[in-house]
């Protein structure tokens, strides 16, 4: 009888280990959230944060040094793109947590044990989606996420709102990761094998199979899946509906973390191994660009609720984003992966800013709510004008920057009129931002029922920090932040 | 060996569609889940077909890990299902229409 052996070197654990920080982070707090009579309740919000943040470090120190390796047989990748992506989505979850400390002084349901964990598992399965090196992994990561999300979505268990926020994401995105899996299968089918490098590799010895129904219906399978997750046009129904019911930290975090991760399986199993099929999907992508975009933006001219107006806007960028994938080159990635960090800084902080606009068990989201915030909390005001500018792609903000990288790509590699539309939908969209900054501003403070600032924690005051000031230094330094995310790419195995 | 490989196949999309079709034109929750559950059955039985044309377990595995998550999902979904049950009494889709436009 055969014996096997099973090494697993001590530097497999060290690819991992920001993720498995989390875990252990995520068990303890749902541990804590449990024990309540013992525990203090900020403490579960406190050790989430430190637990994040010391995952954080350990994606910032510990992770990729040196060339990029593969470990645990080819699961998990050890690279370059793992390593970018693994900072962002810490620093995604870090921010998140911030703004949930102070979100819950709001909303006693949010300081639970059960909140934080979901939070650190969904974090923890975004960190997978960006290091799979196997579609299996990629699959159970994309789920641990989703699934994570569902529940959070509907985390205001006395608002109906969010319920049925939550049922919507729930039907569609189980329905999204069918479509995923049945392109995996045919994928699976056509090259024999789920790993990632292996398909990659197979493609390019067997250039025949390209032409294989399989390889095609694999692709556009695949495609809609995560146009689920990204919102792309025709599969964007969800998202303004579920950012508007979800608790708002949730919002944030949704827009960013689970688009970041979205947008690295979409690199990593589409762009670059199926890399030869390109030509063909250049029509299709075009008008599912087009759209993304200018369904996005058109509709979030007529929204009065922000987050609504901000869930049409996180479509609109998908479509931006998505430029950068249909130009395909090493730039254009790069730029996508610039965009998807500039996004995460000011996305997460205008939904930082707009949980901060609640009261007991009650969020102004209404864009009329602003009135006069801009004179009567002149901090508040700058730094939401710094966002809302950042997302509007005005300079000096990273905003625009990210914006430039990716219309220059797509312009040389040919796409002239797909800019053009962009840019004009670029200049739309400065109408809806700046409205709610002129609203700030210039209309005088409602009298009944007016925005009141009750409680302003350390911690939210961080996160705001932290995010204006990487909007404004990717804005005015870029070429540092492009060219860690240009080398991500490039050590993409 | 592989004679059947284009019945299964063609069963497996049939089911996909079949799923798909529920999906968009069923209005009580849980049989658009139930529908959700088709197509991931015939994902299941795409997989298993390739894995034995292919001779390679993964896709076996795949399988696994896929009915595993199906019954992660199928627990949340529940949940939600009975959550808004008991605050509305229904769980006809055409019912929640609290967030529109």
């Amino acid at each position: 009888m055969e014996t096997f052996k099973i090494i697993l070197p001590a530097t497999d654990y060290v690819a991992v280990l920001p993720q498995m920080v989390l875990v252990a982070t995520a068990l303890i707090v749902l541990i804590m959230g449990v024990f309540k009579k013992f525990v203090n309740t900020s403490g579960v919000g406190l050790t989430a944060l430190a637990g994040s943040v010391l995952a954080l470090a350990c994606a910032l120190f510990v992770g990729h040094h040196g060339g990029p390796s593969s470990s645990f047989a080819g699961m998990v990748l050890d690279d370059g793109f793992s390593y970018f992506l693994t900072l962002v989505i810490c620093i995604i979850i870090v921010l998140t947590i911030l703004v949930s400390l102070n979100y819950g002084v709001f909303f006693e349901n949010v300081k639970s044990g059960e909140y934080y964990s979901l939070v650190l598992f969904a974090g923890v399965g975004m960190v997978f989606m960006a290091t799979a090196g196997n579609l299996i992994l990629l699959f159970v990561a994309l789920e641990t996420m989703s699934i994570s999300i569902y529940a959070l979505t509907g985390f205001h268990k006395d608002q109906l709102k969010s319920g049925e926020a939550a049922l919507k994401y729930f039907l569609m995105g189980a329905f999204g990761s069918a479509f995923l899996l049945y392109g995996f299968a045919y994928i699976y089918g056509a090259t024999g094998s789920l790993d990632i490098i292996k398909i990659s590799n197979f493609i390019k010895t067997h250039p025949q199979i390209l032409h294989l129904k399989f390889m095609v219906a694999g692709f556009v399978l695949m495609l809609a899946g995560l146009g689920f997750k990204i919102s792309m046009v025709p599969f964007h129904m969800w998202t303004p509906d579920t950012y508007e019911g979800a608790p708002t930290s949730i919002t944030g975090f949704m827009a960013t973390g689970v688009k970041a991760a979205a947008f690295a399986a979409l690199i990593r199993v589409i762009l670059v191994p199926l890399a030869p099929m390109q030509h063909s999907w250049v029509s299709l992508m075009w008008v599912a660009i087009f759209l993304t975009m200018t369904v996005g933006n058109l509709i979030a001219l007529a929204q009065e609720n922000i987050k609504r107006m901000l869930a049409y806007s996180s479509i609109a960028h998908a479509g931006y984003i998505l430029l950068g994938f249909l130009s395909g080159t090493g730039l254009a990635q790069a730029g996508m992966l610039y965009y998807l960090m500039v996004y995460a800084f000011m996305n997460i902080g205008a939904f930082a800013v707009v949980a901060l606009l609640c009261k007991k068990g009650e969020e102004f989201n209404n864009i009329s709510d602003f009135a006069g915030l801009g004179f009567k909390y002149p901090l508040l005001g700058l730094v939401m004008t710094v966002f809302l500018f950042s997302l509007a792609g005005l300079p000096p903000t990273g905003g625009f920057m990210g914006k430039f990288y990716l219309f220059t790509e797509a312009l040389r590699s040919g796409y002239v009129w797909l800019v053009v539309a962009a840019g004009v939908n670029s200049v739309v969209s400065i109408y809806y931002y700046l409205r709610v900054v002129v609203i700030m501003y210039f209309k005088p403070e409602v009298t009944e029922n007016a925005v009141v600032l009750t409680a302003v924690s350390p911690g939210i005051i961080i996160a705001l920090a932290v995010a204006t000031t990487a909007v404004l230094i990717m804005g005015v330094l870029p070429s540092y932040f492009f060219s860690f995310a240009g080398n991500s790419i490039f050590s993409l195995m | 060996m592989n004679d059947y490989q284009s019945v299964y196949l063609a069963l497996s999309a049939i089911l996909f569609g079949v799923g798909v079709l529920g999906v968009i034109s069923r209005k009580d929750a849980i049989v658009v889940f139930l529908c959700i559950e088709i197509m991931l059955g015939a994902v299941n039985l795409a997989f298993v077909a390739f894995a034995r044309a292919n001779q390679s377990a993964e896709g076996l595995f795949m399988v696994m890990c896929i009915m595993a998550v199906a019954g992660a999902e199928a627990a949340i979904g529940l949940a939600i299902f009975v959550l808004l049950y008991r605050k509305t009494g229904t769980i006809n889709i055409d019912k929640f229409n609290l967030l529109k436009w």
